[in-house]
């Protein structure tokens, strides 16, 4: 199996994400009628049997996470994460450019779940060319009266990548620094504006109206049985073809490599892959051998994340990526907690350090050390990812580092 | 140029829009006047150190002036290995700036970013957000030239 399968981009170029009226044309907002017509818990349990999973990175259940919102007097907000702040990842920009009705769609389907009539969806700020787009798309949907009496605003972000972070994305919205909250509680119980709040992925919104339409039975059936569904890639570095595509999750990471990406640019030999953007593991040749999904992925101490494929050819200097990556974390660390804000600042530090020739062992093994407490006492997921690149490459490109080292 | 008043009042009725109104402000002053920002915290009811604190939090707004045309390389590691540390340095040579700083004409403002969402053509500038793909140094001189 070396084929793309394409769900949510099955009509990317041939329709106009803008209009609804295309989008209808080829099948669009039948799903939401359906689940408008279902019980609401019904519902909920379909899209729970299908077996969705959030492709933001932290792989909940979908139908489990809109199950914990309780549904009493107060409002209740359906928030969709487009921060795409992940480097090495624009398919959530991809999904929009090519199927943004689909996400509406997703978006009004939750909405109808959790009883909530008002979504937002928070765009980067680096991507104002599809914020205008989104608005014009929201325009014809509701034009069109295909989304009843559900509202969408767009709402855009700073470049801050800690505001991918569900609770500082909310406090982005509400106007404040985008500093990541303590949970609990849960967004799904105090949320936006303190009141109940679904966060998912763009990705996950689009996915909903194909399960519905298509039943969940169909869905679960597509791809690795615990994370099943497609995934959309974006492929960067040294591959021929730098591009995105939509696989199956079970769709091996080698295929992704060699058969999708055409292989390593220039004939070149292979190195490592970083897959899921700058926090993901570095991952070595001997495990190319794995099926993308989240929990294969987890199973050989990497991660999915973003879907973001970074490949590097046997001439790339290791260390040196790794020293850019950690100026990044330092760069974007919020600085609200002093695990992520003095670590990241020290890995940085020592990277340097080791990159220019001039640490010892001594150095590396306080960058191990650092390592373990960010991953165990950082707030959020910022501070505990920021180390892992700099593991992954320890363990499987060691003598990347012992070559700098004095 | 409409004043900061209106741009603000046309946001108000959002609730926690200050961040939408300081995207407003800076389209068009390319940064955030300090006269702007207490007029912003007024509007949202906010002590002016918080709107700062918020300003300044975002790594997209500036509070200090910024020349016509802002240019944000990113630097992130796909854009890294293609070579933006050598496009960094072709372009502080070209516009006699580093990073963080204006052309004395207030022309050009040169600034870093991580990525763009645009790896799919890499190296990536932007120039007042407009993004510009497999950026070499003659295309370089192209792009710059354009801007009158
Ligand atoms: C530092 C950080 C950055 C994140 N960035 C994003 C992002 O850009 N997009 C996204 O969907 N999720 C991001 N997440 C994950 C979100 O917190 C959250 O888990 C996700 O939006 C839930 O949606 P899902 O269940 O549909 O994946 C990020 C998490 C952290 C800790
Ligand atoms: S890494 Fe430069 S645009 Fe994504």
């Amino acid at each position: 199996m070396a084929e793309e399968q394409r769900v949510i981009l099955e009509y990317a170029d041939k329709i106009d994400p803008k209009k609804a009226d295309d989008y209808i044309k080829v099948g669009g907002y039948k799903g939401l009628e359906k689940a408008r017509s279902m019980d609401r818990k019904a519902l909920i349990d379909e899209v729970k049997k299908s077996g969705l999973r959030g492709r933001g990175g932290a792989g909940f259940n979908a139908g489990m996470k809109w199950s914990f919102v309780p549904i009493k007097d107060e409002d209740r907000y359906v928030v969709c994460n487009f921060d795409e702040g992940e480097p090495g990842t624009y398919k959530d920009r991809i999904i929009c450019e090519k199927n943004a009705q689909a996400l509406l769609e997703g978006m009004a389907i939750c909405g109808a779940a959790i009883a909530s009539k008002q979504g937002y969806i928070y765009c980067r700020g680096e991507y104002p060319f599809v914020v205008k787009m989104l608005r014009e798309a929201i325009k014809s949907a509701k034009d069109s009266g295909a989304l009843g009496d559900f509202d969408i605003e767009v709402r855009m972000g700073a470049g801050a990548y800690v505001c991918g972070e569900e609770t500082a994305l909310i406090e982005s919205i509400e106007g404040h620094r985008g500093e990541p909250r303590f949970k609990p509680p849960f967004p799904g119980v105090a949320g936006l504006w303190a009141q109940p709040t679904v966060v998912n992925n763009v990705e996950t919104f689009a996915c909903l109206p194909y399960i519905m339409t298509n039943g969940a039975d169909w869905f679960a059936g597509i791809g690795a049985a615990k994370y099943p569904g497609t995934k959309v890639l974006t492929l960067t570095g040294d591959v021929e073809n730098a591009t995105y595509f939509e696989v199956p999750t079970n769709y091996m990471l080698r295929d992704v490599v060699y058969k999708l990406g055409g292989g390593v640019k220039g004939g070149k030999k292979f190195k490592a892959v970083q897959v899921g953007g700058t926090s993901g593991a570095f991952i070595p040749e001997q495990n190319l051998d794995t099926q993308i999904d989240f929990d294969s992925m987890s199973a050989i101490g990497a991660a999915l994340g973003s879907g973001a494929v970074f490949v590097m050819d046997e001439t790339r200097d290791i260390v040196d990526i790794v020293t850019r990556i950690s100026k990044f974390f330092e760069h974007e660390s919020c600085g609200k907690c002093n695990p992520c804000r003095e670590g990241t600042w020290r890995c940085r530090e020592i990277m340097e350090k080791i990159n220019a020739g001039k640490a010892s062992q001594k150095d590396i093994d306080n960058l191990m050390l650092l390592s373990r407490v960010m991953k165990n006492a950082a707030l959020c997921g910022l501070g505990q990812a920021a180390p892992i690149p700099i593991d992954s490459t320890l363990e499987h490109f060691g003598y990347e580092y012992s070559r700098k080292i004095v | 140029m409409s004043n900061y008043t209106d741009i603000i009042a046309s946001c108000q009725g959002k609730k926690g829009g200050i961040i939408e109104a300081f995207h407003a402000i800076q389209e068009q002053y390319n940064y955030i006047p300090e006269e702007a920002l207490k007029e912003a915290a007024k509007h949202f009811g906010i002590p002016e150190a918080q709107a700062y604190g918020v300003a300044t939090f975002y790594s997209y707004l500036s509070v200090e002036k910024r020349g016509r045309y802002i240019i944000r390389m990113c630097e992130s590691a796909p854009c890294h290995v293609a070579g933006a540390d050598e496009l960094l340095k072709e372009m502080e040579s070209i516009l006699g700036i580093k990073v963080g700083e204006t052309t004395a004409d207030g022309k050009f403002t040169l600034e870093l970013t991580e990525c763009i969402g645009q790896c799919q053509a890499t190296p990536v500038i932007t120039i007042n957000s407009e993004p510009h793909f497999d950026v070499n140094k003659a295309k370089l001189a192209e792009i710059l030239a354009s801007c009158k």
